[in-house]
């Protein structure tokens, strides 16, 4: 059984949402993601600044078997990105929704996390 | 689609939390915890593979040595009883059936290990070549499994369960021994760059010998290792993988095994003659291993570039050094480029391909 926290938002894609007090968003990808993917050895997110529309691809995640596109669960403008992934891209496997995190966005439009997947029904696809 | 093939431990695997996958045509384990923690456990400390999928054949009569010196391209000649030879078995064109090891057991008596994906072909194929000889070809896949105990700490844990004297058995050699109880051809050979031993045993024995392996070697370090350290060990040690670097259509000089070609062995033997044209003419393409000094997996199929940007060849094997941590492999490009700088595009990203003379890791094999 993958780990579903239940006050995460989640997206069809398995990246997970986190709305944070101060209005940003955090996103990275699932445990169930991290654990389909094995050993994870590379991962790749865009510049501090960069904008994005919803489901458009802003990264990649590579691990041992595969290279997997990485899609914006919603859209905005990147305010953070997790330098430590660059040296140890294993900090996802290790902790998917911690320090394995990617990035903070800030939301064009604050209601959008909303819209996105609840824990139970994340279940449902990556039980 | 037709149900895949086991091998005798496939539950042993489940029951240890592998991942389970069809890879040729057989359900095996390509990791239990992690691919890269498995790698590190071979070279530091030791690893347990199961490779029971790889194919045994008997050769046995009156012409057997000959027949072999026939068939393969490295001098079967030069063995003797409990001696291992590693070669191609090569098409008239000088393409590759497949690569395998023989052993010699006695004058008329030698055995072959032959890789899974290739257990078909290879004996529809040795049959045919065996029909004017005076030999018996044998197919025993199903009647042995292979359990393979890499790393440093390989031949302590072996010898920790059996009697026999493992220090006697050199690198490229084998004799018989009582394993755990389970009477074994011990081979000390490998696929990993690393000291160590392949046992070769009765399929009905390997669950008790895959946990005798298991529970004597835990105090050394040994680890369950799959199919995808396997395959980055390899890579590391730069040895060839059959659908690789070595194919129907790459032959062994290509692939830069011209170590194993022995044009002048005093045999004629399948492919001599195209493999002496193309040594005497220089190949129009080549293997090279390469390193990227980068994290980002250059994949098999991805294309090589010369300065240019025109193509100039493809990858054929691709991974991340657990040991170096940054992407290496091999590539099949032409003899002209192969001499310059080359270059790979990487989603937009251009990586200078950086040529090594393999292995990649300083390897600790031989106890010779």
């Amino acid at each position: 059984m993958s780990n579903i926290p239940a006050d995460l938002r989640y997206a069809k894609s398995h990246e997970w949402l986190r709305a944070e007090s101060d209005g940003t968003v955090t996103i990275g990808i699932t445990d169930y993601a991290q654990n389909s993917l094995g050993d994870i050895t590379y991962v790749q997110v865009p510049k501090v600044g960069a904008s994005f529309k919803a489901g458009e691809t802003f990264g990649v995640v590579e691990s041992v078997k595969a290279a997997s596109d990485l899609y914006m669960p919603v859209g905005g403008t990147v305010v953070a990105v997790n330098a430590v992934l660059e040296s140890a891209p294993e900090t996802v496997n290790r902790d998917a929704y911690g320090e394995g995190w990617m990035l903070k966005l800030k939301p064009a439009d604050p209601a959008a996390a909303a819209t996105l997947l609840d824990a139970v029904a994340y279940g449902e696809i990556a039980g | 689609m037709s149900e895949l093939k086991r091998t005798p431990l496939r539950d042993f695997h489940a029951a240890h939390g592998a991942r389970l996958v069809d890879f040729a045509g057989w359900e095996m384990p390509v990791q239990y915890r992690s691919i890269l923690e498995e790698h590190k456990a071979v070279r530091r400390t030791a690893g347990l593979f199961d490779v029971s999928h790889m194919g045994e054949v008997d050769v046995k009569g009156p012409q057997a040595g000959a027949f072999l010196n026939h068939l393969v391209t490295n001098d079967v000649a030069k063995l003797f009883p409990g001696r291992v030879l590693y070669s191609p078995m090569c098409y008239p064109t000088g393409g590759v059936v497949d690569d395998l090891l023989v052993y010699m057991r006695g004058a008329e008596d030698y055995f072959l290990c032959i890789n899974a994906g290739n257990i078909d072909k290879d004996l529809a194929w040795i049959r045919e070549q065996a029909a004017r000889f005076d030999v018996a070809i044998t197919d025993r896949c199903a009647d042995y499994a292979l359990l393979a105990v890499q790393g440093p700490n390989a031949a302590t844990i072996v010898q920790s369960l059996t009697g026999a004297k493992l220090g006697l058995i050199r690198y490229y050699h084998f004799g018989e021994a009582t394993v755990a109880g389970v009477h074994c051809l011990a081979s000390r050979t490998g696929y990993t760059g690393e000291d160590g031993f392949e046992l070769y045993h009765a399929a009905s024995e390997a669950p008790a010998l895959a946990a005798a392996l298991l529970e004597a070697g835990k105090p050394h370090g040994l680890e369950l290792a799959g199919l995808g350290a396997r395959d980055s060990l390899r890579l590391e040690a730069g040895y060839p993988l059959y659908g690789h670097e070595i194919t129907a259509e790459i032959s062994p000089l290509t692939a830069g095994l011209g170590w194993t070609v022995k044009l002048d062995k005093g045999a004629d033997f399948i492919g001599r003659t195209a493999l002496a044209d193309e040594r005497a003419r220089g190949g129009e393409r080549k293997v090279v291993f390469f390193k990227t000094g980068d994290r980002r997996i250059v994949r098999a199929d991805h294309p090589v570039l010369d300065a240019a940007g025109a193509v100039v060849g493809k990858v054929v094997s691709g991974t991340l050094s657990p040991i170096l941590n940054e992407a290496i492999g091999s590539a099949l490009v032409t003899a002209a480029a192969a001499k310059q700088p080359l270059q790979v595009d990487i989603r937009g990203t251009k990586l200078n391909l950086q040529l090594v003379k393999p292995p990649f890791v300083e390897l600790k094999k031989t106890n010779a």
